[in-house]
């Protein structure tokens, strides 16, 4: 009882943590979207240099435990490029979306890679330049392959952005873990915690496949073929 | 048919690696004509078809469509393949959009063309190969016939001044190709100039003007439907007929 009227008071509070968790997630599988796409696509049809520049990208950010990444950039990186003043907010979304980007380009590649050469070849033999073959012909079919995948992103990022917590981002944990100092209960709130990351997984994961059946084609991809 | 050259091919050159696959392919190609290219698999027809679009640059040898040249043109070469159609052995569908789409894609994007304008020339087109009334149907749910009827539509869109076929109905049951060669024999009779790989012969002595044999990347024998199957001298072409007709016979 006693636990469910601080839960009740600090509403507003666990609120606003709820939001922060999903402002990370967002921007983060956003600047993830924006940088992953690009490099995908740079990934198969770039020229040497820049197809190696993007694998050390990957090898990098895929290479190093989140927290390590995290620190890297919050004490390291951004203070030496002069962004020392950036909150914390903005650091852990950057740094999970760099890290998403890496993430994310490999669910493209792999997309865009399982493209039939033909698609290619019959957009260029109408006059079409590569870039909007690309852009009109291998992309939309790339995106509707890579969703399922992508999808997976989003359960992802939510659980990696606990890790924010490190940096002082006031996200879902950062609040209960104050609650639970001010208040001494510890498992409820932590309980609690878990259930709002569970809700807030599963939701979105039921927005995604929602999607992936709006955009389906039949016999095309994640479906028939 | 009148006489002007719509399509000049001059002396092509194609190596892969050390595999020389064309070594020097010329002809002339008159306006409202249909050749037909046979010719044992492996010879270099289709590459001798991606030459002449340029999808694969040819080592040696110049294309010229109309009087201008294909070959090194740059950035102009998007201009030319409008109008170059090509019809694949696989369709190559655009497996993501609707048969009318497909049509109009490439008149949207390539010829900027208003929205509207470009519904109607594609249906329009889809009338022309029988397929108007799949226009909302996906590639997947379209028959293999059906598939490259549309793909015949897309390449006719943009008023292409040749469409070169390679192998059109060799992914095809023979019901299927019957479609498909009625389309095509539909088209040459409208005057469409057309290069054709294909083992229908039929097809072959019904329709083309000319008729060339490739081996080893070269016009071994060429010559009108008559002349190859009254003609003696053309040892090498009724040898290779007779085997592709004793292979459909099995
Ligand atoms: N992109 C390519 N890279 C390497 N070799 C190729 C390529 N395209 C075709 N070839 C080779 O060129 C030869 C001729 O192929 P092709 O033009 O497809 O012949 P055909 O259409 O007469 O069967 C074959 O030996 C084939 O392996
Ligand atoms: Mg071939």
């Amino acid at each position: 009882m006693d636990v469910l009227l601080i839960l009740i008071d600090w509403f507003p509070y666990l609120l606003s943590g709820i939001a922060t968790t999903l402002g990370l997630v967002l921007s983060a599988l956003g600047l993830g979207l924006l940088l992953g796409l690009p490099m995908a696509l740079g990934q198969v049809y770039g020229s040497r240099p820049v197809r190696w520049v993007i694998g050390i990208y990957v090898w990098f950010f895929r290479g190093l435990p989140i927290l390590v990444l995290l620190f890297l950039f919050w004490f390291g990186i951004f203070p030496m490029l002069g962004l020392g003043a950036l909150p914390a907010f903005a650091v852990g979304a950057v740094v999970l979306g760099l890290r998403g980007a890496a993430y994310q380009s490999q669910i493209f590649r792999g997309a865009v890679q399982s493209i039939g050469e033909g698609q290619m070849i019959a957009a260029r033999s109408l006059g079409m330049s590569r870039l909007t073959a690309i852009r009109s012909v291998i992309l939309p079919q790339a995106m509707r392959i890579a969703l399922p995948g992508w999808s997976n992103e989003y359960p992802n990022i939510l659980t990696d952005s606990a890790v924010c917590y490190a940096i002082g981002v006031a996200e879902l944990l950062t609040i209960t873990s104050r609650m639970v100092t001010q208040t001494h209960i510890t498992m409820p709130i932590y309980l609690a915690a878990a259930g709002i990351f569970i809700i807030l997984n599963y939701g979105g994961l039921k927005v995604l496949h929602g999607l992936e059946k709006r955009i389906a084609i039949p016999g095309f991809g994640s479906g028939a073929v | 048919m009148n006489n002007d050259i719509v399509l000049r091919v001059e002396d092509i050159h194609k190596s892969f690696g050390d595999n020389e696959v064309l070594r020097g392919v010329s002809f002339d190609v008159r306006r409202g004509e249909t050749k037909v290219f046979i010719g044992p698999s492996g010879t270099g027809k289709s590459t001798l078809l991606r030459c002449i679009n340029q999808l694969t640059p040819p080592d040696r040898g110049r294309v010229w469509l109309d009087g201008e040249e294909v070959t090194n043109s740059g950035a102009r070469i998007n201009y030319f393949r409008q109008k170059i159609g090509m019809v694949f052995q696989n369709f190559f569908l655009f497996d993501h959009l609707t048969a009318l789409k497909n049509v109009e894609l490439a008149l949207l994007k390539v010829r900027g063309m208003g929205k509207a304008e470009a519904r109607e020339k594609a249906l329009n087109e889809l009338r022309q190969v029988g397929m108007e009334d799949w226009a909302d149907h996906y590639p997947a749910e379209l028959s293999g016939g059906q598939a490259q009827r549309v793909s015949i539509a897309r390449a006719l869109a943009m008023d292409p001044d040749v469409i070169l076929f390679d192998e059109p109905t060799s992914a095809l049951d023979p019901e299927l190709t019957r479609e498909v060669l009625e389309v095509m024999k539909k088209l040459a009779g409208e005057g469409m100039t057309m290069l054709v790989v294909t083992h229908e012969m039929g097809f072959a002595c019904s329709v083309a003007n000319e008729v060339l044999f490739m081996e080893n990347g070269v016009v071994a024998e060429q010559g009108t439907p008559d002349q190859l199957l009254h003609d003696p001298q053309y040892t090498r072409m009724k040898d290779f007929i007779g085997r592709i007709d004793s292979r459909l016979g099995d």
